[in-house]
């Protein structure tokens, strides 16, 4: 996020007291006021730091563990945290391994949100001094240990892969000098290296170190724990949002062979079995009747509708607007002859991560151990502590590989892993529990990217560049009732659009934002808000370059020139540069470029249509991420953000009829294939700046890039997402 | 009821009842986690296993077809194949979960056709969804794997600096430029 939302626990405005709420409530008291919130988060925890601090640890024979604080789920961060920590240790880079750290807020939480929390593509960056300062601490520890074991200065002892020399002739390696290391007080203050003597850090050295587990089987997934005695629960959820069980009937549930028991529990009623089948068979078998209440009824056309209302200022009277990035007079900006005006429609997209949502859970009484792909490990602790009632940082948890999250694993409500704690608690006595969620499970669990309506209204100035810029966004609220509220209009929701170039460029801007509400459970989808302001910003530019009569690369040119946007330049210069001066025979070009996450992405695909649907080939990205501590790895985010960006704009699209989501699995959400996929090649833009997002910001650009690509080709603009509907 | 299949080479046989889905069998009965639950409706491909030679979505494939048949998975490829080397070469995986299935997809094509075109290889991977979108570098391994592909990464030419804004030229120097994907 250009602005990330509030840090966790921030000690100010609501965070905090949010934070001492929930730790109250589980004290059940003001035994805990008072104390900081990383105190507060991780209280009772038991973790204890090694001797060469939380993030490293050896191996008798020297071999170096690295403890990563943020899951791999697929975003190589793993390679990238140990490539930095090697880098400052001078270790032997083949002799680095990569672990999950345990549950700590205190030791482990992202210092750009204060919750161990893996998002916002900050995992390399909020890590990059933190561990470049534990690489180099344990550093100095071997070199204080050989200086004084063969009593030589310290400043003449030098380290390669993990091997400790002396000019005089004396080595050790890490392994013979651990013990004697081990006991050196780690330096507060130790010196970092120069970059300019970075041998590891930037090179094609660094790869990642999970390739050969997760090509063999071996990698270890929620849904490959198997553990003496362990239960698998599925449960029946209701098919509209909101409803709760009125009554269930497990008579025939019951009989299916290998089911243990049928009960209920807040999200539903839970079938445990022996086996994931049983389970599913008992389920199968169950009948439950819902209390419709409270429900969401409404079709998805039907909010799209009424957004669309809003926008256009037919919404409810206490509709709050909230304006950002406005200047100078808001009335110009609705008036003003010629304008050029469109509006934009999102739908609701699901994650779809190849591994649906599961969790392990152990219960016995207030002890509380959680076995699964933890991408919120407070957030988690928390949800489970409250319903075992102990204190959030004394919930164990072993984080394993996740398959894919994109951000569906953290959610302020830790929904599936709070359904699993449930379950886990019921069964009790330590007793462990795998909940499985089928495909379809996932996919109507909602937690979508939120259902999103722009409307855009602008006038050029005599050389055609925008003077005012009207822009209304209509959404739901990813972070309401979070702990990490973001001050001022919710980011998740405007970031992109605001901080743009080109309304820093413009000289009257009148941009609102209104959160109306909707039943159905929304949050962040790989690069949150700019999967739809990046489109709105870069499609919009395309048409209003279009209008000026103007090639929309000189366009942003000027338009950068006009609001300093050196990088955005830096960027599009070098796309532009590397993609040649033609496009492929039978393919048209489109451009976009947007800054996310600090990172600013530029790209040129190459679109033409097949059988009517845009079918992308080659994509030229250049990405200014500050240093790519792997370039590997930045390419490779760059291939895979381009994929599930594109999936998404072609065809990613949840809808729902009368309150019931209509898709339920691959069949009726259709997602990108193999013949499908573009190829991406990646330039990274030299800068010495410290690293930023990879993760997320290759995501947003593709669908801008493709619908610029069809404008050329048809001379129509793409008011409505995806590309390719299934529904009307 | 007992169903004898040979899997990975050795004879086991499952108490299970008939219509038990033989990922199912793999994953809970004999332990064999590295065939992957995705959809459980044979549209992902991620419990792909090949049954008598033939890749087949194991999620979807009743025991009851396969009393004596051969069954081969991810753990009966060994680790060690010339896919999952070309695998790890490229650093293919990213979360990693669909690619047991990916690489069961790419043996058996690679079974039958030493040489696999880019429409071949459409043809027999594109029953495989990979939300990382990984797709480019599973054509470039299994091109490498078949002895077609060049180099892994393929550096292109450096590019210039063309920013200034708050560069460390040092660190730019240090980390350089680069360029990739182009020719894989």
């Amino acid at each position: 996020m250009n602005a990330p939302f509030g840090k966790f626990g921030r000690d100010e405005g609501p965070s905090r007291r949010d934070v001492v709420v929930v730790g109250a409530a589980l004290v059940g008291g003001s035994l805990l006021v008072g104390c900081s919130p990383a105190d507060l988060m991780s209280a009772g925890s038991k973790v204890e730091v090694g001797a060469f601090g939380p993030f490293i640890r050896f191996d008798p024979d020297g071999a170096v563990t690295v403890l990563s604080k943020h899951i791999e789920f697929g975003q190589g961060n793993h390679a990238g945290l140990a490539a930095i920590v090697a880098e400052e240790l001078d270790a032997d880079w083949t002799r680095v391994k990569v672990v999950h750290a345990p549950a700590n807020a205190k030791l482990y939480g992202n210092g750009a949100l204060g919750a161990q929390l893996t998002g916002g593509s900050s995992a390399i960056s909020n890590s990059w001094d933190q561990l470049r300062k534990a690489g180099a601490g344990a550093r100095e520890m071997f070199v204080q240990a050989a200086s004084s074991k063969w009593s030589v200065a310290p400043s003449e002892v030098t380290v390669k892969d993990s091997v400790v020399s002396h000019p005089g002739g004396k080595s050790a390696t890490f392994g013979e000098l651990l013990a004697d290391a081990a006991k050196i007080t780690p330096p507060a203050d130790p010196k970092l290296k120069d970059p300019k003597t970075f041998t590891l850090i930037g090179t094609d050295r660094v790869r990642r170190k999970d390739s050969q587990a997760k090509s063999d089987g071996t990698a270890r997934y929620t849904q490959d724990v198997r553990l003496p005695d362990m239960l698998v629960a599925v449960v029946a959820h209701p098919p509209r949002f909101g409803a709760k069980v009125k009554s269930f009937d497990a008579t025939e549930a019951k009989k299916v062979a290998g089911v243990v028991d049928v009960f209920e529990i807040p999200t539903g009623v839970a079938v445990t079995a022996a086996t994931t089948y049983a389970a599913r068979m008992g389920r199968e078998a169950l009948k439950v009747e819902w209390d419709e209440g409270a429900v969401e009824t409404r079709s998805s056309a039907t909010i799209a509708q009424q957004w669309r209302d809003i926008a256009d200022g037919k919404g409810p009277s206490d509709l709050k607007w909230e304006a950002f990035d406005s200047k100078g007079d808001a009335a110009a900006a609705s008036a003003g002859k010629d304008a050029f005006e469109t509006t934009y429609d999102f739908p609701y997209l699901a994650h779809a991560t190849m591994e649906p949502m599961n969790c392990v859970a152990v219960v016995d009484g207030n002890h509380c151990k959680l076995i699964h792909g933890s991408q919120g490990q407070t957030l988690d602790q928390l949800a489970a502590a409250k319903i075992v009632g102990t204190l959030p940082g004394s919930v164990e948890i072993e984080t394993l590989f996740a398959g894919g999250s994109f951000g569906r694993r953290a959610n302020f409500q830790s929904d599936y892993v709070a359904e699993c704690v449930h379950v886990a608690k019921k069964v009790g006595g330590g007793r462990p529990v795998k909940l499985v969620w089928t495909r379809e499970d996932d996919m109507r669990a909602g937690y979508y990217r939120p259902l999103t309506h722009h409307a855009v209204r602008v006038t050029l100035d005599k050389d055609g560049y925008p003077a005012t810029w009207r822009h209304r966004i209509v959404t739901q609220s990813i972070m309401k009732g979070s702990p990490m509220p973001s001050k001022g209009p919710d980011q998740t929701a405007i970031e992109g659009t605001a901080g743009s170039p080109y309304l820093k460029a413009t000289p009257v801007v009148d941009a609102q934002l209104a959160l109306p509400e909707a039943g159905v459970p929304v949050l962040w989808w790989r690069s949150v808000g700019a999967t739809h302001t990046a489109f709105v910003m870069e499609h919009t530019i395309d048409q209003l370059a279009r209008k000026a009569g103007k090639d929309p690369v000189e366009y942003r040119r000027a338009l950068y020139a006009k609001a300093g946007a050196q990088r955005h330049l830096a960027a599009l210069n070098l796309a532009v540069e590397k993609a040649g001066p033609t496009a492929a025979a039978g393919f048209t070009r489109g451009v976009a470029v947007h800054e996310s996450f600090g990172s600013v992405v530029a790209q040129v695909a190459e679109v033409k249509l097949v059988d009517g649907a845009p079918r992308v080939g080659r994509v030229v990205t250049a990405i200014d991420c500050g240093v790519a501590v792997s370039p590997d790895q930045v390419a490779a985010q760059m291939e895979g953000g381009t994929c599930y960006g594109l999936s998404g704009v072609l065809y990613g699209e949840v809808t729902l009829t009368d309150g019931t989501v209509d898709q339920s699995n691959f069949d009726t959400y259709r997602v990108l294939r193999m013949n499908e996929a573009p190829t991406v090649e990646t330039y990274v833009v030299p800068s010495g700046n410290a690293p930023s997002g990879v993760g997320e910001p290759g995501t947003p650009v593709i669908g801008p890039a493709v619908a610029n690509a069809l404008l050329a080709l048809s001379g129509t603009a793409t008011t409505r997402l995806p590309f390719v509907r299934s529904t009307s | 009821m007992a169903t004898t299949l040979d899997v990975n080479g050795k004879a086991v046989t499952v108490e299970a009842g008939p219509e038990t889905p033989l990922l199912w069998v793999l994953r809970d009965e004999l332990g064999l986690t590295g065939t992957k639950f995705g959809c459980g409706m044979a549209q992902c491909g991620a419990c792909t296993v090949h049954v008598n030679g033939d890749p087949v979505r194991a999620c979807v494939t009743p025991l009851a077809a396969l009393q004596g048949a051969k069954v081969s998975t991810i753990e009966g490829l060994g680790g060690n194949h010339v896919l999952q080397q070309a695998w790890v070469r490229h650093d293919v995986p990213q979360c990693g979960y669909c690619q047991s299935g990916q690489i069961m997809s790419a043996a058996a094509l690679l079974a039958q056709n030493k040489s696999p075109s880019d429409e071949d290889i459409d043809n027999a991977m594109s029953g495989n969804i990979c939300r990382c979108g990984t797709y480019q570098r599973i054509r470039a391994a299994i091109k490498d794997a078949a002895g077609q592909a060049s180099a892994p990464v393929v550096a292109a030419p450096t590019a210039k600096a063309v920013v200034a804004n708050d560069t460390d030229e040092d660190i730019a120097a240090a980390t350089g430029a680069t360029g990739r994907g182009a020719g894989q």
